[in-house]
């Protein structure tokens, strides 16, 4: 199979994360699509170490898990924080930090 | 080449000539109100110490051969860097021994008389003090033995002038007044620091043996330069044309502060400094000729300006502009005059100190009128004061054998040994002092009554009128006393040279033309204001009275050429520095502000909003990479 398939699917798969993080408002939604768009290059990388023939790529790949590992324990309790006190998971109607 | 012996013996004292006065200022000035009652008597008795140990060097130098009477104290090294060296040395010579003794006694004297002058007045202590600061200041002035010492206290006497003009400091005119005399000799200053680089330039050192020993071998165009710059700081100090208008104005202070500071010392000191200098005036024919015009055309000015004011002081300032211009033009003379402008400095000293002294006794019991107008008739009613103001207005006519008569017959004398035109320039003037000065008395002394309703003249105090009476005695027999048992030429000679040379007609007939136009001049002022009476308001008088009595136009001249171009520049300054400058520092900030006052509306809190502009940021970024990519 040829891995231009693959890129074309992470790009597939990052344009609907950035498209649910920007449309959506409940926060639970906007943070599965970071998830997404965050495995949409993971498969990216992938498939670039395959393509090149080296493991550098699946290296990284490894990396990011790591860092979503953690962004999602930041994240997650943020936005537990924000519902306790708000009794809401949207994510516009924190918008007290403005002009 | 005199012989330098260091200082051994009662030279060994030699600074604390200065440490006297100058400690006596410290404790004055710094001391606050507890030195109140006795500061006075404390700053008169440094100064009385300065002078009894003034006279005790004269009488050790007197014992010393000629060429050995040159002595140096080196105090203290001062300003070391590299190839630039002062030291803070003293010189005692000839010529700084005859100021050091005018300063010293004279000063004592009106120390005395200003216990009795200043005695009402609630600052009397600080008086005392800013005197002693004069006193120290002057005499570093005649001790230093470079240039640069000579400059500080050439600085310190300008800052003793200036705070003492400036004494009744609630008066605006004394405020003006004291502000005016500093600002017209930081002209002069100018002048002499620029002369201080251009001897170190040329010679590699300011002390004086130095420069006058290498002088014939620098360029006369150099030489020249130096001369003129000198010149330029002797007459801002000594108020010779054309930095001549701060000193009718410096009147404003205290009356023995103009007879110490503004006729006896400071103003002298250009003269000193001509005559110091001596060896580059003599190896520079254009610069001592510039002195000579500018000598000349300040004694008639002081002369006409004397002779139309009303003020008494004024009009003795006018006077001491003009006896002033003579010891500056007989400097000019070379070494024929030298030593005739120091002995005319000398006697004037005495005897213009005399004069202030009087009319300041005058004001005393006049209410401190100076309107000679409102005088008359006060021979009767102040007798010792116009005893002794009589003396010296015989000794400044040139009366024999009134001190006045020998020294300024010898600058006439020697101007006739250069060129007759100067000669008789000079005889002319000498008339036109007979005529201002019998003004004076006329107005003051003789004549009627015209006292204003609350004056109730009466004589001074024993303390300034015992002052009064040495200085006259001193107006009476000093000329003589110099001349005939002190030798001035032989005294003064090792230090400024002298020479003489024969006149085409004998001596007698300059002294026989000289008093007669003197007469002649008393003659015609005793006609004009003795016999007539003399109106209290004063009348408008001819083109050349009313011009006098602007100080020729001095201040109006100032203005012209100076004062006003430089408030004009200022100004046009100021209007490019607010509408320019600051516009357009202005202008940038009201952008930027306003930009950023756009801007923040994009902060809006929405967090989705950010993630959109990250999104198109990115977007954009992966673009221009592809574009440049292709």
């Amino acid at each position: 199979m040829n891995p231009a398939n693959y890129v074309l699917l992470s790009a597939l798969l990052f344009s609907i994360g950035a498209i649910g993080v920007l449309v959506r408002r409940n926060a639970i939604i906007v943070f599965m699509s970071v998830e997404l768009m965050l495995n949409a290059a993971n498969l990216a990388f992938v498939a670039f170490a395959r393509m090149n023939g080296n493991l550098d790529g699946q290296v990284v790949a490894f990396f990011v898990m790591v860092v979503a590992a953690a962004e999602v324990v930041v994240g997650l309790a943020i936005i537990v924080t924000i519902f306790r006190t708000r009794r809401s998971a949207s994510i516009d109607e924190p918008n007290l930090l403005k002009y | 080449m005199t012989e330098i012996i260091p200082a051994e013996g009662i030279f060994g004292l030699l600074w604390v000539l200065i440490a006297l006065p100058a400690a006596g200022a410290v404790i004055l000035l710094f001391g606050g109100r507890r030195t109140n009652s006795w500061g006075p008597y404390l700053g008169v008795l440094t100064v009385v110490g300065s002078a009894v140990l003034g006279v005790l060097m004269l009488l050790a130098m007197m014992d010393q051969p000629a060429e050995e009477r040159t002595v140096i104290q080196n105090v203290y090294d001062w300003v070391f860097v590299g190839s630039f060296q002062a030291s803070f040395a003293l010189q005692l010579d000839q010529l700084s021994m005859v100021f050091v003794l005018l300063i010293t006694i004279v000063g004592a004297l009106i120390h005395i008389y200003s216990l009795g002058y200043m005695s009402h007045d609630p600052d009397r202590r600080k008086f005392f003090g800013y005197l002693n600061l004069f006193v120290a200041a002057m005499l570093i002035l005649v001790l230093a033995n470079n240039y640069l010492l000579l400059y500080v206290g050439w600085e310190g006497v300008g800052l003793a002038s200036y705070l003492l003009i400036g004494f009744w400091q609630q008066k605006p005119t004394a405020a003006a007044a004291a502000k005016k005399a500093f600002i017209i000799n930081r002209v002069g200053d100018v002048g002499l620091s620029l002369a201080i680089m251009l001897i170190f330039v040329t010679f590699g050192s300011i002390t004086f043996q130095d420069v006058f020993g290498q002088a014939s071998e620098a360029s006369e165009g150099t030489l020249t330069a130096i001369g003129l710059l000198l010149l330029l700081a002797a007459a801002g100090k000594s108020a010779q044309f054309p930095l001549q208008a701060w000193l009718l104005d410096a009147m404003e202070g205290p009356t023995p502060v103009s007879a110490l500071i503004h006729a006896a010392t400071m103003v002298t000191a250009g003269v000193y400094l001509i005559a110091r200098s001596n060896a580059i005036y003599d190896a520079a024919a254009w610069a001592a000729t510039a002195v000579v015009v500018v000598g000349l055309i300040t004694i008639f000015m002081g002369a006409i300006i004397g002779s139309a004011k009303d003020d008494i002081k004024k009009s003795l300032a006018g006077s001491t502009m003009s006896q002033i211009g003579y010891m500056v033009f007989a400097a000019g003379l070379g070494p024929i005059g030298y030593v005739f402008a120091i002995f005319h400095l000398l006697t004037h000293g005495v005897f213009k100190a005399g004069l202030f002294l009087g009319a300041g006794s005058v004001m005393h019991g006049m209410n401190d009128n100076v309107n000679m107008r409102r005088y008359g008739a006060l021979k009767g009613v102040m007798v010792i004061t116009f005893i002794t103001f009589m003396a010296g207005y015989l000794a400044i006519i040139g009366i024999p054998p009134f001190s006045g008569f020998w020294s300024k017959d010898e600058i006439i004398h020697a101007a006739f040994e250069r060129n007759w035109v100067i000669g008789a320039a000079a005889i002319l003037a000498a008339g036109i002092t007979g005529f201002y000065m019998t003004r004076m008395i006329a107005m003051t002394f003789f004549g009627k009554k015209r006292w204003e309703d609350d004056a109730h003249p009466h004589e001074s105090p024993a303390v300034m009128t015992i002052p009064l009476i040495i200085l006259a005695i001193g107006s009476t027999f000093l000329g003589m006393a110099l001349l005939f048992w002190g030798n001035i030429e032989e005294w003064l000679e090792p230090v400024v040279g002298y020479e003489s040379v024969p006149t085409p007609l004998p001596t007698f007939f300059y002294i026989v033309v000289t008093l007669v136009v003197v007469i002649i001049g008393a003659i015609i002022g005793w006609v004009m204001y003795a016999r007539k009476d003399v109106p209290v308001e004063a009348p408008r008088g001819n083109a050349l009275t009313r011009a006098a009595r602007q100080d020729l136009y001095g201040d109006a001249v100032n203005d012209l050429l100076v004062v006003e171009p430089t408030y004009r520049t200022a100004q046009a300054l100021t209007t490019f520095d607010t509408k320019a400058v600051d516009g357009f520092v202005n202008w940038t900030a009201t952008f930027v502000g306003d930009l950023a006052r756009r801007l923040r509306r994009s902060q809006s809190g929405f967090a989705r909003s950010y993630a959109l502009s990250m999104v198109g940021g990115a977007l954009i970024v992966a673009l221009a990479l592809i574009l440049v990519r292709l």
